[in-house]
């Protein structure tokens, strides 16, 4: 996009994204990637921001038609099970609480209903933008209870933790969470397991590698013989996340190799770590549309419990109740392609979602069907 | 009867807030609507008829509605009074018609400040000045505290249509230059940054602006124009998908040529939004044919709402209805219309 600058308005500096949107760089990253490729390949990104980018700007179809992209488990909307929303619709009904939560996952249809229709009802839901605004929410109003539906992976999970942390150092009695964080690696260990996983090479995800480092990356890589580089999110970065990982496919190598060195360190954020292993322990958790993986989410630990809005309102997360029409599963594991499913476009779509992966503006249906209509002749 | 009158004085000033008695229909109601008549500066109407009758100089005029609910009522470069007179003075200018008439019906909450009414009737005369629209006609209601948001307002208008003038999604030809009137986004951004819930500094002002101006320029210059539409809900890509659908006609844009400046950027980059889908209040597209677009372009340069007018696409010849974006990576892909709200990502 060109760059106005009206006068009379100072401008906020943005910078070091126009490099890696840069159209010349892209085309000479892809015409590497092309000389490269002798014969087919299947990648898997594995976060939802990278299927958005790669939407976003057509990147498959500057690709070898050999080399074909499936999209990973890595949204953290679409992977909160139906159980947890349905816990959180409960929660905001009941008197006297203020459930708060990140936008997108208002959408996300629960066994009944959303978040959305629970507020259009008479709940008190609220979208927030990080979980201290709720904190704020809290100590403000006293007499209400203000419950903070705490999702997304490692990189959203330091935060709800000092947020808990603070809490528990100034007694706040008001405030809770409902937790449902999950972790990556259990969940790609579980996607590569499964006997019809046709992935041969993993893009990881430069955000959650950020806090967690990629050490844990290592040994799946190793024991799936899966070469996994570490990439950003602008279409520079996937290129050349995808331009590393076919070079290590075509010489026979496997190893964890870091894209997104601007941001990623192999030990990740010692800080941010070290709040996760404050606040929370881990446990078996269940993914939408991919079953319950051990030791794949995140619980409040010891004294924390007591923020845990599910013991202090006693509420229990139901039994998994899916339309079935939804193949959210097959999707996330990259054993389908979300335009392949019979629903898509017509029985589902962003307005009337079947299931959380055409909800989220990170999911792969969503993307699909945002930009998808524009991709390349040969996925017509 | 002066001896049977109640013992409490009347009060001629307003209270510092309205009250529900000032929508009864009583002296409390006719102090007020005397305020916001003298506030506006339409003496003309104060005969307080149930209506206006207009003499109509033109054969055809365009007529339009919009009601305006903006939180908050007051925001970096605007107001809901200024809104609301731009906002319908903008239809009307899309519609190829030079603003004449307006009505306003104000539904005012109980417990609203005073100051905050005559601050937004002062902001609505400056406006209505300015864009040489006259208020002829209005309407005032009051209703309890916690059942409207300080203010609503509706406003209708009607303008005149020169002769010659046809402007309609389906003038949209083949080969029509699609002209953009300067960068996008800036008001919805503005109005996000203001709700104080991110807290978010920003200098960032609205681009609110009336535009008919600008598009009297472009229709007085020779310019074949075949359709004009102003950028609201839904910002750009909604606006070029609409009018595509209506055309039947595909448009092919290029996302470098869109104008944006690097504060929306900025701030769309953060909270995960798509500036095509911001909202604007002072910019809006024209279809100009193609051997005209450098003449509408001369056009718009000469007054301040069209000076960052740029060409952003142009009209296919036998293409089916859709807006392809082709990006600077030589790639391409549909716009899409925004589905539902849009929401920030959260990670």
């Amino acid at each position: 996009m060109k760059s106005a600058a009206p006068a009379g308005i100072e401008m906020a500096k943005l910078e070091f994204i126009d490099e890696y949107r840069d159209g010349g760089a892209c085309r000479r990253m892809a015409a590497a990637i092309r000389g490269l490729v002798t014969r087919p390949w299947t990648l898997m990104e594995i976060c939802g921001g990278q299927t958005h980018s790669i939407m976003k700007y057509s990147l498959e179809s500057m690709l070898p038609e050999c080399v074909r992209l499936v999209h990973g488990p890595g949204c953290p909307v679409c992977v909160t099970p139906v159980g947890l929303i349905d816990a959180a619709i409960e929660l905001s009904g009941l008197p006297g609480v203020t459930l708060c939560s990140f936008g997108d996952m208002l959408r996300v249809p629960g066994s009944g209903c959303d978040l959305l229709a629970a507020r259009a009802a008479g709940a008190d839901v609220r979208i927030v933008y990080s979980p201290f605004d709720a904190i704020d929410m809290a100590q403000e109003s006293r007499d209400s209870q203000v419950v903070f539906f705490a999702i997304g992976f490692e990189t959203t999970a330091p935060v709800t933790a000092a947020a808990v942390l603070r809490s528990a150092s100034s007694s706040l009695a008001n405030f809770s969470l409902l937790v449902s964080h999950l972790l990556v690696p259990p969940a790609v260990e579980a996607v590569l397991s499964m006997p019809s996983c046709r992935v041969q090479g993993l893009l990881a995800p430069g955000h959650v590698c950020t806090v967690t480092g990629y050490e844990d990356y290592e040994p799946i890589a190793a024991r799936h013989g899966v070469p996994t580089v570490v990439t950003g999110f602008e279409p520079l970065d996937i290129l050349q996340g995808i331009y590393m990982c076919l070079r290590q496919l075509e010489e026979g190598r496997c190893s964890v190799e870091n894209q997104y060195s601007r941001s990623v360190r192999r030990q990740g954020n010692p800080a941010a770590r070290k709040l996760i292993g404050e606040a929370y322990g881990v446990v078996d958790s269940e993914w939408r549309g991919l079953g319950t993986i051990p030791d794949s989410g995140l619980e409040l630990v010891g004294t924390l419990s007591r923020f845990d809005a599910r013991s202090r309102f006693g509420v229990r997360p139901g039994a998994p109740g899916e339309s079935t029409r939804c193949l959210a599963g097959r999707i996330l594991t990259g054993e389908m392609e979300p335009d392949q499913c019979p629903e898509f476009g017509d029985g589902c779509t962003p307005a009337h979602p079947l299931g959380a992966p055409m909800v989220s503006s990170e999911g792969a249906c969503a993307a699909y069907s945002r930009y998808g209509r524009g991709r390349s002749a040969r996925h017509e | 009867m002066s001896e049977l009158a109640c013992p409490i004085p009347i009060r001629d000033d307003l209270p510092p807030r309205v009250t529900l008695a000032q929508g009864g229909g009583g002296t409390a109601m006719h102090a007020l609507i005397g305020e916001i008549l003298s506030t506006l500066g339409v003496e003309g109407v104060a005969e307080m008829h149930d209506g206006a009758v207009l003499d109509v100089p033109a054969s055809r005029v365009a007529f339009t509605t919009d009601s305006y609910v903006v939180n908050p009522l007051f925001f970096p470069g605007g107001d809901i009074g200024s809104l609301a007179v731009y906002g319908t003075v903008n239809d009307l200018a899309m519609c190829g018609a030079e603003p004449a008439w307006l009505s306003m019906g104000l539904v005012l909450e109980e417990g609203l400040p005073m100051e905050d009414l005559r601050k937004v009737l002062a902001s609505m005369a400056r406006a209505s000045r300015e864009t040489g629209v006259r208020v002829v006609t209005g309407d005032t209601k009051v209703v309890e505290s916690g059942k409207a948001d300080g203010i609503f307002v509706n406003t209708a208008g009607i303008g005149m249509v020169r002769e010659g003038v046809r402007i309609a999604p389906s003038r949209i030809r083949p080969g029509d230059r699609i002209v953009l009137s300067g960068d996008i986004g800036r008001h919805g951004m503005a109005i996000l940054a203001a709700r104080g819930g991110l807290r978010l500094r920003s200098a960032l002002e609205s681009d609110l602006a009336p535009l008919w101006r600008a598009v009297s320029l472009v229709l007085g210059c020779g310019a074949e124009v075949h359709c004009l539409r102003d950028l609201t809900r839904g910002g750009l890509a909604s606006a070029l998908n609409e009018l595509s659908t209506v055309s039947g006609l595909g448009f092919r844009v290029e996302e470098e040529s869109i104008p944006v400046s690097s504060e929306v950027r900025g701030l769309c980059e953060l909270l995960g939004l798509d500036p095509m889908h911001v909202a604007c209040e002072g910019r809006f597209v024209a279809f100009v044919s193609g051997a005209d677009a450098g003449e509408a372009l001369k056009a718009l340069g000469d007054c301040p709402e069209g000076c960052g007018a740029t060409v952003i696409g142009v009209v296919g010849d036998h293409s089916e209805p859709g807006v392809v974006l082709s990006s600077p990576l030589g790639t391409e892909r549909f716009m899409e219309m925004l589905s539902g709200e849009q929401l920030p990502r959260i990670c």
